[in-house]
């Protein structure tokens, strides 16, 4: 099977208000795919439905052949261990040091001794450029040392299937191009597939292999980072070329200015 | 206009849903709860977090009842000539009683709070939906150990307030005001059973930080995700966990005591 996950048909809302209609999506194994699209388009609700923290109204999310969202408890979190995650500002264990953060997987699903975790921590650290700073709890380091962290804690059992959610949100340009770089090249080096939730148009484009295009639940557009950038779809030219007003107005949908001021014929 | 039958009925249904939800977290926790004890590291770090941390509090308050209780009846048992009862009082109040109840409510206020501000905060850093994407379920991993320090510290932190509080009185009964010291620890010696005084009140604390620390970790479980969320809980944790202690303090003391 070419493909590491699979979404098909995917129907999820919250309450009576659709997140995600319809939706298709294929992310083929050893590939660093993007999903991109404006606040609110249901990018990050896809990275939840493939980790299983909720179920779909109907459609199928497939990781490795199995569908998650037909899983048990059990068979969920059997399915997890091959799976890292990056959430968005890090969720690191704040009572815990850099160090016993990315110990954190290995000491609660092996056995190792002691002081093979503490050579495979260090490993990983070294991978991320933060082994010096193993000694230091979260609050003792930036934000964008709090994401390669987390990264290192994320890749730390190996897993076939590495999720990023918004790895870019709030970093300055330095700390936003060694994530990204390190994204790339550990996605490359684990021979693992990425998935990408990002609207952060330079830095995606660098790294991914293929962009999917969310709005409003739905996929409107999908291609390489080349043909999105040639693409000639209003909503794609809007979001790459970050024009103010287009398919996305500006203003939020209500009555125009002119009604509101009561300019204009009374009848 | 809301049908009155409909909102009474409506307040009655959601009433059971969340007693069967409190239920549901309450045996969900107590079926994970046996697996924690296959990491002890984890539960004494907690007993070490929430116990020693409450001690101070614990013992000073215990001083300061134990002496209130040493001036009191003295007071009221001197009207009657019987002044030599008051180690007999004094112990007898701390043993079933105050030692348990008073330490359970400064225990919800100290480490109920604390541990209500913890589990809400991990909530809203994501933590608990980290652990739960590493495959770890957080009610084994971070709530269970929590829970079996709570009901480990409970019953000692009960026993340090009594003694400390024996001590109060004696420092005042005895010291300061001077009532006959052999008469005070004889009686007390004398008067104290075992089983109905000592053992009833440590299975009340017992009770009380089973109480305690499962309303405190519920509430940071079920906290919303905000500033504002982790406060409400952390207020709500102090004052469930505070009526629930009164509330099963009648009860059991209805229970234990009814010769």
């Amino acid at each position: 099977m070419s493909n590491l996950v699979e979404i098909r048909d995917l129907h999820f809302s919250y309450g009576d208000r659709p997140i995600l209609q319809n939706l298709s999506m294929d992310f083929p194994r050893g590939k660093l795919i993007a999903v991109m699209g404006g606040s609110g388009s249901g990018k990050t609700t896809v990275l939840r439905l493939i980790g299983g923290q909720i179920k779909p109204q109907r459609g199928t999310v497939a990781v490795n052949g199995e569908v998650v969202n037909r899983l048990d408890t059990d068979g969920l979190y059997r399915l997890r261990r091959k799976m890292g995650m990056l959430f968005q500002f890090g969720a690191l264990f704040t009572d815990l040091t850099v160090f016993e953060n990315v110990a954190f997987p290995l000491r609660e699903h092996t056995d190792l001794p002691e002081e093979l975790i503490r050579d495979l921590v260090l490993m990983r650290l070294n991978a991320v450029g933060l082994r010096n700073a193993a000694g230091l709890k979260p609050n003792e380091i930036s934000g964008g040392m709090a994401r390669r962290v987390a990264l290192a804690r994320a890749v730390a059992l190996d897993p076939a299937l590495i999720m990023y959610d918004e790895p870019f949100a709030g970093l300055d340009p330095i700390s936003m191009g060694v994530t990204a770089n390190l994204i790339r090249n550990l996605n490359d080096a684990l021979g693992s597939t990425s998935i990408l939730v990002s609207h952060d148009v330079n830095e995606t484009f660098l790294i991914a292999d293929y962009v999917y295009f969310l709005s409003a639940g739905k996929i409107v557009a999908a291609g390489t980072p080349d043909e999105m950038r040639r693409s000639t779809d209003p909503y794609v030219k809007q979001f790459v070329n970050a024009e103010p007003d287009g398919p996305v107005p500006f203003h939020y949908p209500g009555k125009s200015l002119a009604e509101d001021l009561g300019l204009g014929a009374k009848p | 206009m809301t049908n009155p039958l409909a909102f009474v009925g409506g307040g009655v249904l959601d009433m059971f849903a969340r007693v069967g939800v409190v239920t549901r977290s309450f045996l969900g926790l107590a079926a994970k709860a046996p697996g924690a004890l296959r990491r002890p590291a984890l539960i004494s770090e907690q007993i070490h977090f929430i116990g020693n941390y409450s001690l101070l509090i614990i013992t000073v308050s215990g001083l300061f009842v134990g002496m209130v209780l040493g001036l009191q009846g003295y007071y009221t048992l001197s009207q009657f000539g019987a002044s030599e009862k008051l180690g007999q009082l004094v112990a007898l109040s701390l043993l079933r009683e105050l030692g348990p109840v008073v330490t359970a409510l400064l225990f919800a206020g100290r480490a109920g709070t604390s541990l209500t501000a913890e589990i809400g905060l991990m909530k809203a850093g994501e933590q608990l939906t980290a652990m739960e994407m590493m495959a770890v379920n957080p009610i084994q991993r971070v709530l269970a150990p929590r829970f079996w320090a709570g009901l480990i510290a409970m019953p000692v932190l009960a026993a340090v307030f009594s003694a400390i509080g024996v001590i109060g009185g004696y420092l005042v009964g005895v010291q300061l005001i001077g009532v006959d010291e052999g008469a005070f620890w004889s009686q007390m010696q004398a008067n104290i059973d075992v089983r109905a005084d000592i053992l009833n009140g440590v299975i009340k604390s017992f009770v009380f930080g089973i109480a305690v620390t499962f309303t405190a970790l519920f509430q940071g479980y079920e906290a919303q995700p905000t500033p504002e969320g982790v406060s409400r809980a952390t207020t709500r944790t102090v004052v469930i966990a505070s009526l629930m202690v009164l509330g099963l303090d009648f009860v059991m003391t209805a229970l234990m005591f009814n010769k």
